[in-house]
């Protein structure tokens, strides 16, 4: 049964009458800027991140945050010598900023990885490679969320 | 543009005198599939990349599975799929010669498996009755729908277009308000579309997962803020024999991919 | 549960070829909660690994941001004939597996 707001009140009042202090921790509903910054440099550490050589395809207007398709590329030749060692991909605004982590090698041939995310909201999303020198490159795209009419109440 | 849907729908209810006013001529219905953008038809146009496609791949373990008190797999009745329910799923819900009622695929699923199998029914978007129902609808892929051709379905498909036509809910809207008369506009950013029922079960991005018909007409009826009927009830079955027949002629989809 | 990959059959040596790998997995995030309030427990593919005649050439680590029913392609060199083998790894102890065979000539 839903908690009405006098409920809700007598609720918190008896709380307070009992004389402890209430301690609220509270999840941030989004990650923030700061929590993708956190994000990118538990991965990348304090090695600068160059702008470039990542190319991002995402729908700039997606029909339904649930499923967005997503494709990350890197122009690289892919030799033992020079090629892409990992691909990381980030978001701004979900409840967490990491999306995935692809390890790739010269056995790939192609620095290439699609699959399909999921956005909250209308947000960044960035791709950042590793290369083998251990140089960083990223790309930033803004995806556009759109919200369904009529869908199915909340549960 | 909707002034020349009408003289077009004027002339043709002149030349079809079976076509009702308000509704859609049969060479102007479109499926689902022609409001999407690129990335969705592309996500449905590959078989390896639907997710609609893993429903149908567990439904073909089911059917070959026996089960019940019986023993009894769908195959050793129907044998091979492929050939046995070709184009079945175009043609329901379908009159049950028993009941004298139509019923859905998933409901005569669940009558072969009381009748046949002596199994318990699945319940409504179990995983198991979607991917059996995405598994049978999947064989008649191409085929045009024919549902409600029966004359003893008349009835029943006229229950189901009053249905559609009868306004309800809190924002006092029939079903007809959108997908006769209004699809190809917008409804908070999402394409109206007329709502033929094509490629059910389908994957919805918004479920992030495989659904019935019957789940869509129950989240269209809580979007006008109305009571939902029961999965099963008379009502729904009599709306989606409607929109079966009145899709007529379009190609089955299953499994589509909708946003 | 169902898998879906796509590999070619064939291929000539020295070609780069797509892999895709599509695998039924509801991917419950953790940060829903249910009508009376209640947090959904997290239920993810944390791992996908695809391995070429025994060696490694793709592994993804994934979080809740992926999509259910996981979808990935990635690409490899063909250099011989043999068996690709693809692993899912997630929370409770979940694991899948799939192989798809290819020749190389």
């Amino acid at each position: 049964m839903p908690t009405t707001r006098r409920q809700f009140l007598s609720l918190a009042g008896g709380v307070t009458a009992a004389g402890t202090v209430p301690v609220v921790t509270l999840r941030p509903l989004q990650a923030t800027p700061a929590m993708l910054n956190h994000a990118i440099r538990n991965i990348v550490g304090e090695a600068p991140i160059r702008t470039g050589r990542v190319k991002l395809d995402i729908p700039p207007l997606v029909e339904n945050g649930n499923v967005v398709p997503m494709t990350v590329s890197v122009a690289s030749p892919m030799t033992a010598d020079d090629h892409v060692k990992s691909i990381h991909v980030f978001n701004e605004k979900n409840p967490q900023p990491n999306i995935g982590n692809f390890c790739l090698g010269p056995a790939s041939g192609r620095a290439q990885v699609s699959t399909r995310i999921r956005l909250a909201d209308t947000q960044k999303v960035v791709a950042i490679a590793r290369l083998s020198d251990d140089t960083f490159w990223q790309v930033a795209a803004d995806v556009v969320v759109t919200l369904a009419a009529c869908t199915e109440e909340m549960n | 543009m909707s002034a020349w849907r009408a003289i077009a729908a004027a002339a043709l209810f002149a030349a079809a005198p079976a076509l009702l006013a308000g509704e859609i001529p049969r060479d102007a219905r479109r499926s689902g599939y022609s409001f999407m953008g690129h990335d969705t038809r592309a996500m449905q146009d590959d078989d390896t990349s639907n997710p609609g496609m893993l429903f149908v791949l567990d439904g073909e373990q089911l059917w070959g599975k026996k089960t019940g008190s019986a023993e009894k797999a769908c195959a050793d009745c129907h044998g091979e799929a492929r050939d046995s329910m070709k184009g079945v799923a175009a043609r329901y819900p379908a009159i049950d010669k028993t009941l004298h009622r139509p019923v859905t695929l998933e409901q005569r699923i669940n009558l072969c498996r009381a009748n046949h199998q002596q199994a318990t029914p699945l319940p409504y978007e179990s995983r198991d009755l979607l991917a059996l129902s995405a598994f049978v609808a999947h064989q008649s892929r191409g085929a045009a729908i024919t549902a409600g051709d029966d004359p003893q379905a008349k009835p029943f498909v006229e229950q189901g277009r009053e249905l559609f036509m009868q306004r309800e809910g809190q924002l006092n809207l029939a079903c007809t308000n959108c997908h006769d008369d209004n699809f190809d506009k917008r409804l908070a950013g999402a394409p109206i579309t007329q709502g033929q029922p094509t490629g059910y079960p389908l994957y919805r991005l918004e479920w992030q997962t495989l659904g019935s018909l019957e789940r869509r007409l129950r989240s269209c009826m809580s979007g006008v803020r109305a009571q939902a009927y029961d999965y099963g009830s008379p009502e729904l079955v009599a709306l989606e024999l409607y929109l079966m027949s009145r899709a007529r002629g379009l190609p089955m989809e299953t499994p589509a991919v909708r946003p | 549960m169902a898998a879906l990959i796509n590999v070619p059959a064939k291929a000539r040596r020295g070609d780069v070829i797509e892999i895709r790998a599509l695998t039924s997995h509801i991917m419950e995030t953790g940060f829903r909660h249910t009508v009376d309030g209640k947090l959904v427990p997290r239920d993810i593919i944390t791992s996908f690994t695809c391995r070429y005649n025994g060696a490694e050439i793709f592994r993804a680590d994934l979080f809740p941001a992926i999509a259910a029913n996981p979808y990935l392609s990635f690409f490899t060199v063909a250099k011989e004939s043999g068996k690709l083998e693809f692993e899912w790894i997630g929370d409770n102890g979940y694991s899948s597996t799939a192989s798809a065979s290819i020749t190389v000539e």
